[in-house]
């Protein structure tokens, strides 16, 4: 394959992950402001914007910290390289190149995806927002199904790749948001405001019904983190991305013969995380610890772009 | 204008009625009603919009990308026209073959003074660069798409002889596509030549004129200038349906006169590459310098006879404007008879009394730049207003050699979906047509455009015109027919179908 192809393909599966991602977190923003009993308001946006590590460059741009410029900034910015708007048409822009390499329904999809854009955005009231972020999580599903249709050759292993190296960062992030909010003066830890925090998460990750099925308990962040760090059933838990992040490594190895520092740092991770307490973890420090991998997998990014020669 | 053209599905204007053998064609559009035709031809441009068949406009911005509008009745040659018209196109790519073999090599059509030297040896599409190279098979026109319009019943012109990177056939076959899922009824009145054997075709064409050196099973790619480029989804789509790699010039590198892909595998040979970026940008060492596009050593690689290139650089030659009103001698020169598919005829500015008639009825002719295309730098003079009729009088004067004139011709028709219902149209006509090793075939097939102003005669998608698919008909009866033929004579069998 060439490594321009492969390049753009594992960019690809990165995009559209972190368009997913997205969504999820403003569909989420907004049933913790709207739904709550007590409107979490403002800092739930606040949340959502440390979570993309967007804030800064949210206030560049001027902006009041509200839903709707929240919710516009994240979906459909287009200054701002890490919203919907932009991913998908990087997305599109890297299925294009590699036109070929996909399946017509990988390519609807994708392309379905980005033409959401092209009509759907006017004024963004709340129904307005969700029904948006509802047809591009609709679009993403539908482009990892037609990812799972497709000969599993190389070409998916490279997209499967990105998606789960994208999957690990966004993972790490959305569990270290803890770190960042504050709670509200007059707040306790355990309180409603802590806990629609807590069920925010989860819910970014679709895991609500998961954690309830997992653990026979009530909601408590450690269970959440636990969930999240080291529940393999879970498939947007760290354990799970990077299992996958090997796997598609693996497949690769075997189809292309390529095999290097990328392998070994991708299995060293995971023999680290099985070994990994999620009480240890917690009496080190949370935010360390998800730092610790957020950088790390940047790292291992690295190390694929120069394993495949991408450059 | 137009009132009196021949209608492609409907004959003469003035006779009643449709051509008999496409009666059937015309009940099905009677019958068939206008806000069907309609709800049909919306869905096949939503599956198009889908699918990215869409091609960028020059000059807009990035959101510039269009669809084709696509025009749902289609276009029909019978099986005798085209079996005239393939003879036709055979001897004349043939001929431009011949032509460049020559013209690249002993000029033997210059020495004869057949053509004019300085016509070919001052032309900016004549590359001395390559001069005396010789492609593997001595094949240099490898796809050649003949742009062809009609006046009458018998009456078939060329228009223009694409032999540089025709694009158009990934239309025809997204077109069939269509049509096929559409209007199935029609496939079963008709019996329609197949074109998906297109891509076969290609690849077949491809490895057939693989460096005689390549051992094994020749590598062959698509090379495009990139996503951004107006034909992308054809390149794409070609490279897909051979099942080859679509590569970029960046993705290729030449060591020591071998061209190799990268992969992610490191470096794999590559035999025959098709092409579809212009000479200009083929090889910063051998044409444009001052371009970072282009594969350093592409053409010392072609030179050392590594590598096939498709179509061959230098390729520009046979189809300039310039050349193109020579073509009828240049046909003859090489077949040794007379060309079977007639030229319009063409007013050469650069000389003297040609221009003079060019000056005196500019309000009736097509003035045409000789290195223009996709419409642009042209002048319409019946449609054209005064003013633009004087800035083209001005240019004439100052640089006749640029130019070329033809007559407008009452180009054919066929019924189109338009606003109004169902009218006619004119309509041009480019087969495809593919050289390799073992000779010239034509698909039975091709991209008709269609001009959807009524009256207009410019077809140029980049100047609005759609599309429409092309039929074929085949003689034998309909069902499927099988011919045996042996010591006791010979035994057809059909099944299915027959009534005729």
């Amino acid at each position: 394959m060439l490594s321009r192809t492969a390049a753009s393909l594992y960019w690809l599966g990165r995009y559209v992950e972190r368009a997913d991602f997205v969504a999820r977190l403003i569909e989420a923003t907004l049933r913790l402001d709207v739904l709550s009993p007590r409107s979490a308001g403002e800092d739930a946006w606040r949340t959502a914007l440390a979570v993309s590590e967007t804030a800064d460059a949210f206030a560049a741009g001027g902006h009041m910290l509200s839903r709707e410029e929240v919710a516009q900034f994240l979906l459909a910015d287009s200054s701002h390289p890490g919203s919907i708007l932009r991913c998908l048409a990087m997305a599109r822009d890297n299925a294009r190149a590699v036109r070929t390499a996909l399946s017509r329904e990988a390519w609807q999809a994708i392309n379905g995806a980005w033409l959401i854009f092209d009509q759907r955005i006017g004024r963004l009231d709340p129904t307005a927002v969700l029904g948006v972020v509802d047809a591009v999580k609709a679009e993403t599903r539908g482009f990892e199904g037609a990812v799972h249709r497709m000969l599993r050759n190389q070409t998916t292993s490279f997209i499967r790749l990105g998606q789960a190296v994208e999957r690990t960062d966004n993972t790490a992030r959305l569990l270290d948001v803890k770190y960042h909010i504050l709670l509200p003066e007059g707040e306790r830890v355990g309180g409603t405001v802590d806990r629609d925090q807590w069920t925010t998460i989860l819910q970014t990750v679709s895991a609500v019904t998961a954690f309830r099925w997992l653990y026979n308990d009530g909601l408590n962040p450690t269970n959440v983190i636990d969930l999240l760090l080291s529940r393999g059933e879970l498939p947007r838990s760290l354990a799970a991305s990077i299992e996958e992040t090997v796997a598609a490594l693996t497949a690769l190895a075997r189809a292309s013969g390529t095999q290097g520092e990328a392998d070994r740092m991708a299995r060293t991770r995971q023999a680290r995380v099985a070994r990994t307490r999620t009480g240890d973890v917690i009496a080190a420090g949370l935010h360390q610890h998800l730092q610790a991998l957020i950088v790390e997998n940047a790292q291992l990014h690295d190390a694929i772009g120069r394993q495949f020669k991408f450059h | 204008m137009g009132t009196a053209a021949f209608d492609e599905i409907m004959g003469a204007s003035d006779a009643d009625g449709a051509r008999p053998e496409l009666r059937e064609l015309c009940r099905w559009l009677a019958d068939t009603p206008d806000g069907e035709l309609r709800r049909r031809q919306q869905s096949a441009e939503t599956t198009f919009r889908q699918l990215g068949i869409t091609f960028a406009v020059y000059g807009e911005s990035e959101a510039g990308e269009r669809i084709i509008p696509f025009d749902i009745v289609p276009r029909v040659f019978l099986a005798d026209e085209w079996a005239r018209l393939s003879e036709g196109l055979v001897q004349r790519v043939e001929a431009i073959n011949a032509f460049l073999v020559d013209i690249y090599g002993d000029q033997k059509i210059l020495h004869d003074g057949v053509l004019p030297a300085d016509l070919i040896l001052g032309n900016a599409q004549f590359r001395p660069e390559i001069a005396g190279i010789r492609p593997p098979h001595d094949v240099w026109a490898h796809i050649c798409g003949i742009d062809l319009v009609r006046t009458g019943p018998d009456d078939f012109f060329v228009l223009e002889d694409n032999a540089r990177t025709p694009s158009g056939v990934s239309y025809m076959l997204e077109n069939r596509e269509a049509m096929v899922r559409l209007c199935p009824e029609l496939f079963s009145k008709f019996r329609v030549a197949a074109v998906d054997s297109y891509p076969d075709r290609l690849l077949e064409t491809m490895r057939s004129v693989a460096p005689r050196g390549c051992g094994g099973k020749p590598t062959c790619v698509v090379l495009t200038p990139g996503h951004y480029n107006s034909a992308y989804y054809e390149h794409s789509f070609l490279a897909d349906s051979m099942g080859i790699e679509l590569v970029e010039a960046a993705d290729l590198v030449v060591d020591d006169d071998i061209v190799y892909m990268r992969t992610i595998e490191g470096r794999v040979r590559v035999d025959v590459i098709y092409r579809r970026v212009d000479d200009d940008y083929l090889d910063p060492l051998v044409f444009r310098p001052d371009s970072m596009l282009g594969v350093p050593g592409l053409i010392a690689a072609y030179a050392a006879g590594n590598v096939a290139i498709i179509n061959a650089p230098g390729n520009g030659i046979a189809d300039d404007k310039a050349i193109y009103s020579y073509m009828p001698e240049i046909v003859k020169y090489y077949s040794g008879g007379a060309a079977r598919l007639p030229n319009v005829e063409t007013y050469r500015c650069r000389e003297p009394q040609a221009l003079k008639y060019v000056l005196d009825h500019l309000d009736e002719l097509v003035v045409k730049l000789v290195d223009g295309s996709g419409g642009y730098g042209m002048l319409v003079g019946p449609t054209a207003s005064s003013a633009e009729i004087e800035r083209f009088r001005a240019a004439l004067v100052a640089e006749p050699e640029r130019y070329i004139a033809q007559p407008t011709l009452a180009l054919s028709t066929v019924p189109t979906l338009v606003e109004q219902g169902v009218a006619p149209r004119h309509v041009d006509f480019r087969p495809f047509v593919l050289t390799g090793a073992k000779g010239v075939q034509v698909v039975p097939g091709g991209l008709t455009r269609v001009a959807l102003r009524e009256g207009s005669l410019v077809v140029n998608s980049s100047q609005g015109g759609g599309t429409k698919d092309s039929f074929v008909l085949m003689d034998e009866p309909r069902g499927m027919t099988q011919t045996m033929s042996g010591a006791g004579g010979t035994m057809t069998q059909t099944l299915g179908g027959g009534q005729r």
